[in-house]
């Protein structure tokens, strides 16, 4: 397991193949065998051990939170969304541009997830927008915990308002943070022109996470080799049907139909 | 490191299950992690062996079953199974598929001494 941020390797290859055995196929090793299918047969009772059924899903916990932030957000008619990508997407400066012209629509929040540091939520507060900054120390997602925390705080100041914008940036990591439900109505990808567009096909779980791809810093596609309709046909092939919309924070082009998207949802929450 | 929370997750429900039984120790632990998890066992498994060692479950056996990926296909208009997530339909070699299964990550039971 990489001893920086944790991630495992369990199913790393080398030009396709595995790099080193992994523990589900190489010879049992103490603590873990691979078993039969789930509905072989017990038989229980022959020593002293008892089976107990737990059937639980492993992110019940989790999943139980998000539930409870879900309806407190719909009681509100609160339209919040969780913003994924990689680290320098442009998710802040989209997030900045976003409230700049959405401002006067209807009252918006911002949440913000990074390992360190604050300069995120200081940039959304210079627009006037209230923030909370979440600093997961060595994590590499929000969950439903640390969100629930930041509404409370939200609250405290008086900032999370009925009928109200919330915007969720996670930390940057295409990986970890698609697991996680935050309550949100929707997790938003966004896709920048600087990345490879086979990012879909190399991160599937997250782009499969998604109910939209947002195409960022669309002003340098002249200036770069990115095929924007082969990064679309890519992320549609792991979820198909993902709508797309294109953008700049350097020119108008994708605006109207961005915030026309964000004023639906807003108009459909807690409905 | 999501690997680290879901094993805190699964030995939570671990502990807790074994402690209202009043079990002395956890023998083994048995896993569900769909063919689409999002997870990688060989790293959550590491993970539960460290999150467990003070505990009622230190040095238990880990079993995981991994159960097949299932999509419908809405251009073969049955159920099909794909390699992976994001993989083509194996039949037709299109994309429009719809998750059935596979994805689950559950804990399924557990052995107490």
């Amino acid at each position: 397991m990489c001893t920086t941020c944790g991630c495992g390797h369990g199913q790393v290859t080398i030009n396709g193949r595995a790099a080193r055995p992994t523990r589900s196929d190489a010879a049992p090793r103490a603590g873990y065998r691979a078993v039969a299918p789930l509905d072989a047969v017990h038989a229980p009772g022959l020593d002293a051990e008892r089976t107990l059924r737990i059937e639980q899903n492993i992110l019940a916990d989790n999943d139980a939170r998000a539930a409870r932030i879900r309806a407190q957000l719909k009681t509100q008619g609160i339209f919040a969304l969780n913003l994924v990508s990689s680290p320098g997407s442009g998710k802040t400066s989209l997030l900045v541009e976003t409230l700049r012209r959405w401002a006067g629509r209807a009252p918006a929040a911002v949440i913000e997830g990074d390992q360190q540091t604050a300069n995120d939520a200081e940039r959304i507060r210079a627009t006037g927008v209230p923030a909370v900054q979440i600093n997961t120390g060595k994590g590499c997602h929000l969950d439903a915990r640390m969100v629930a925390q930041a509404l409370g705080q939200l609250q405290e100041e008086g900032a999370l308002l009925d009928r109200s914008l919330l915007l969720i940036e996670n930390v940057g990591n295409l990986v970890c943070p698609a697991a996680f439900d935050l309550g949100e109505a929707h997790k938003v990808a966004i896709l920048s022109v600087t990345e490879g567009e086979d990012k879909p096909l190399k991160y599937p779980d997250m782009f499969r996470a998604a109910d939209l791809m947002i195409l960022s810093k669309t002003d340098l596609l002249p200036y770069l080799d990115f095929d924007a309709e082969a990064a679309i046909a890519m992320a549609r092939q792991v979820r198909p049907g993902l709508p797309v919309i294109r953008l700049s924070t350097r020119d108008d082009a994708g605006w109207a139909q961005w915030l026309d998207w964000l004023g639906a949802g807003l108009a459909r929450a807690g409905a | 490191m999501h690997e680290l929370m879901l094993a805190e997750s699964v030995v939570r429900l671990v502990e807790d299950t074994a402690r209202q039984a009043g079990a002395k120790r956890v023998t083994r632990v048995r896993l569900a992690l769909g063919a689409l998890a999002h997870v990688d066992p060989d790293a959550l498994l590491y993970c539960c062996e460290l999150v467990a060692r003070d505990g009622v479950a230190a040095g238990a056996v880990y079993e995981v079953d991994r159960p097949a990926a299932e999509a419908w296909c809405a251009n073969c208009l049955r159920i099909v199974v794909p390699a992976a997530a994001g993989a083509s339909c194996p039949d037709c070699g299109g994309f429009e598929l719809d998750i059935r299964a596979g994805e689950e990550m559950r804990v399924i039971d557990i052995a107490v001494a």
